[in-house]
């Protein structure tokens, strides 16, 4: 933390539990008590356990367990299914445990007393190993041994103020009472920070929940935080913390379909963004998915495949009948499953489930499917807010979701989702078209934020080689798919064809009409040559004859004594 | 009813008083004990006082919270009372000098 900071805000201790961190703006406050309380088995043992060993190991502080519950054999046990091994933790001075043994039966106080023996325990064991943390489990269990509450009300009053004098972070844990956050009212003593921690059931689903009640000096996350216990440690989801200030990538992400990636402007969908295909039942809505996940994976990037209906083995078996070998990726490891049954939890614990998973594979692509298997009576509300956190969360990661969604044959499909349109980037439909006595399937893009898209309806093909799209055809029947567009197809080719021989047969002519066309004039040209060479005899011959006749004009001149008329030529004067 | 006079001539008192530093109560309780002593168990009983301050490693092994508490090591079964041990009869029934009601 900086020191900027550190003046605005309460220097803290982290607890390295994944969560509480962010809600808390950094941990339990430092050197002072905090409390822990809620029911029986929501917790809080573990919870103060974790505080200590990652304090200890990730933060180098060592810490004191005191328990007044659980013996060192039990405790140690326990949390060794968690992955801490607390007898290692202690033998190198890590950490001690101080188990406090308080009897079956009440010990009556013969006169004044104080703690001073706890006191004393308490302060040998922080010494022993140079402790910064601290934890009580369960203070309260003192009130049902020992008599004199007044002097065990004032003895705790002492002790958390002998903790901040000492300077080290304690956790306190105390079991709800009625009506109060703790049995003895602790809560008014450790008021620094109060942490509540709750596990309830609904619809049969249990869930736990975390809220940070209080936390004085300091701003804090104020709703209730799903969070899990799992073999790894428990992890809080502080999803309703995230805002909406991630920003938009504009890289795009195939689609894994090319003919779908031009419908989306050529380019796929947007990195990070939010794709739900919807459709009824066999429309190939996993199969979308899968091929959106197997064209992540063949660019070496991860995939996160949750499926909530079908087991892994179900899908890889599946989608081998597409072309898709799901195992060769699997195996190299870009491709992870993760199957549960939507009912094995409720919402929130699915949604951190995922985000556990997410923060551990970094995924680039994630699949969830379907995102419908979650409805269960009318809590679509519900899943809304589930939606939004998995949103904020993948977007937070930069991971392109693809939600699969099963419409009911007979729903409109636009209304059926309304809870999670508005959410979803980009939306495609899939859906079934019957006619001539066909089903087949036909894919369009309902929306796609902020890129253009096509508006055409797709025959959306399963074959054994992936996905095809090819265009419908749109008749004065409606839309043809399958049969009827293959026949179309092929009537279309005849006529193509025939439409080529045509111009080819009309060439033909073409070239047979100059040809004749050509015969024609040379027979022309030599009928005219013909008439030629007779027009220029009968010219010649007429010539002639004119000379003849102006000779013979003369010499009848010359006969009759006519003037002289010279005459070049030289005529048969005789 | 008192205690069996035979057995109780059996039994000697292994006491152990423990008290942190020289406090009143500390004080208190190491007289009153002394006094219920030399009344009841007198020539068969011994106290050993622990100081806490001293010897803090000692609260553990017979899981001391409260100060001062006195131990009955001896005879079995170890038995505690807490406090300063003004209220004698409280006392006596938790060393089973005389019987629990």
């Amino acid at each position: 933390m900086t020191k900027t900071k550190s003046r605005k805000q309460l220097p803290k201790s982290q607890t390295g539990i994944r969560g509480l961190d962010e809600i808390t703006g950094g941990g339990l406050p430092k050197g002072r008590p905090t409390l822990i309380c809620g029911g029986a088995g929501c917790g809080k043992t573990l919870l103060a356990m974790e505080f200590l060993v990652r304090g200890a190991t990730q933060f180098n502080e060592p810490g004191v367990f005191m328990a007044f519950e659980e013996t060192t054999e039990d405790l140690t046990k326990n949390v060794k299914s968690l992955g801490f091994d607390l007898k290692d933790l202690i033998a190198r001075k890590k950490i001690a445990l101080e188990f406090v043994y308080l009897g079956d039966s009440k010990v009556e106080a013969s006169g004044e007393f104080n703690l001073d023996g706890l006191f004393i325990r308490l302060g040998h064991a922080i010494d022993s190993i140079g402790a910064k943390r601290v934890v009580l489990d369960t203070v309260e269990s003192l009130f049902f041994s020992l008599s004199s509450p007044h002097i065990l009300r004032a003895e705790l009053r002492r002790l958390f103020r002998w903790l901040k004098e000492k300077g080290v972070t304690a956790i306190i844990t105390g079991e709800r009472g009625d009506g109060r956050l703790t049995r003895q009212g602790l809560e008014e003593y450790v008021s620094d920070c109060v942490i509540v921690l709750d596990h309830r059931v609904s619809d049969q689903v249990s869930s736990r929940r975390l809220r940070v009640v209080k936390y004085r000096g300091s701003t804090h996350g104020t709703n209730e935080y799903p969070f899990l216990i799992d073999e790894d440690g428990i992890s809080v989801l502080p999803i309703t913390s995230l805002g909406l200030q991630q920003t938009a990538p504009i890289s795009r992400i195939p689609s894994g379909v090319p003919r779908l990636d031009a419908m989306l402007g050529g380019a796929g969908y947007f990195r990070g963004s939010g794709v739900l295909v919807s459709g009824t039942a066999g429309t190939g809505k996993t199969s979308l998915a899968v091929l959106f996940a197997v064209a992540a994976c063949s660019r070496g990037e991860r995939a996160l495949y949750f499926c909530f209906e079908e087991s892994p083995s179900q899908i890889i078996r599946n989608m081998r009948s597409i072309g898709l070998d799901l195992e060769k990726w699997v195996k190299k490891g870009l491709l992870q499953f993760q199957a549960n049954r939507p009912s094995s939890a409720g919402l929130e614990m699915h949604v951190t489930t995922i985000a556990k998973a997410i923060k551990s594979f970094k995924p680039q692509v994630v699949i969830i499917d379907p995102l419908t298997s979650f409805l269960i009576g009318n809590n679509e509300r519900e899943i809304k807010g589930m939606v939004m956190q998995l949103m904020d969360l993948l977007k937070m990661n930069n991971c392109t979701t693809l939600f699969t969604s099963l419409i009911l044959s007979g729903a409109v499909p636009e209304h059926s989702q309304i809870h999670i349109a508005s959410l979803i980037d980009t939306w495609l439909l899939l859906r079934d078209i019957e006619v001539g006595g066909e089903r087949n399937r036909g894919m369009y893009i309902l929306k796609s934020r902020g890129m253009a898209h096509s508006n055409q309806i797709r025959e959306f093909l399963l074959t054994d080689h992936g996905v095809e799209l090819r265009d419908v055809y749109v008749g004065p029947s409606g839309v043809l798919t399958g049969s009827a567009r293959l026949a179309q197809e092929a009537q279309e080719q005849a006529s193509q064809s025939s439409r080529q021989q045509e111009v080819e047969r009309r060439q033909i002519e073409l070239e047979l009409m100059r040809k004749t066309l050509e015969v024609q004039i040379a027979a022309m040209r030599a009928e005219f040559a013909v008439q030629e060479v007779g027009l220029l005899k009968i010219i010649g011959q007429e010539q002639a004859q004119e000379a003849q006749l102006v000779q013979e004009r003369v010499d009848m001149g010359l006969s009759r004594k006519a003037d002289k008329i010279p005459n070049k030529r030289k005529g048969s004067s005789k | 009813m008192k205690p069996d006079p035979a057995k109780g001539k059996l039994d000697t008192y292994i006491l152990r008083l423990y008290v942190s530093g020289q406090t009143p109560s500390s004080m208190t309780a190491l007289a009153n004990l002394k006094k219920i002593c030399e009344e009841y168990l007198e020539g068969r009983y011994q106290i050993q006082v622990v100081d806490l301050l001293k010897n803090p490693q000692l609260a553990g092994g017979d899981q001391i919270l409260a100060v001062p508490t006195l131990v009955r090591r001896l005879p079995e079964p170890i038995r505690k009372i807490i406090g300063d041990l003004s209220n004698t009869e409280l006392v006596l029934i938790g060393l089973d000098l005389v019987p629990r009601k």
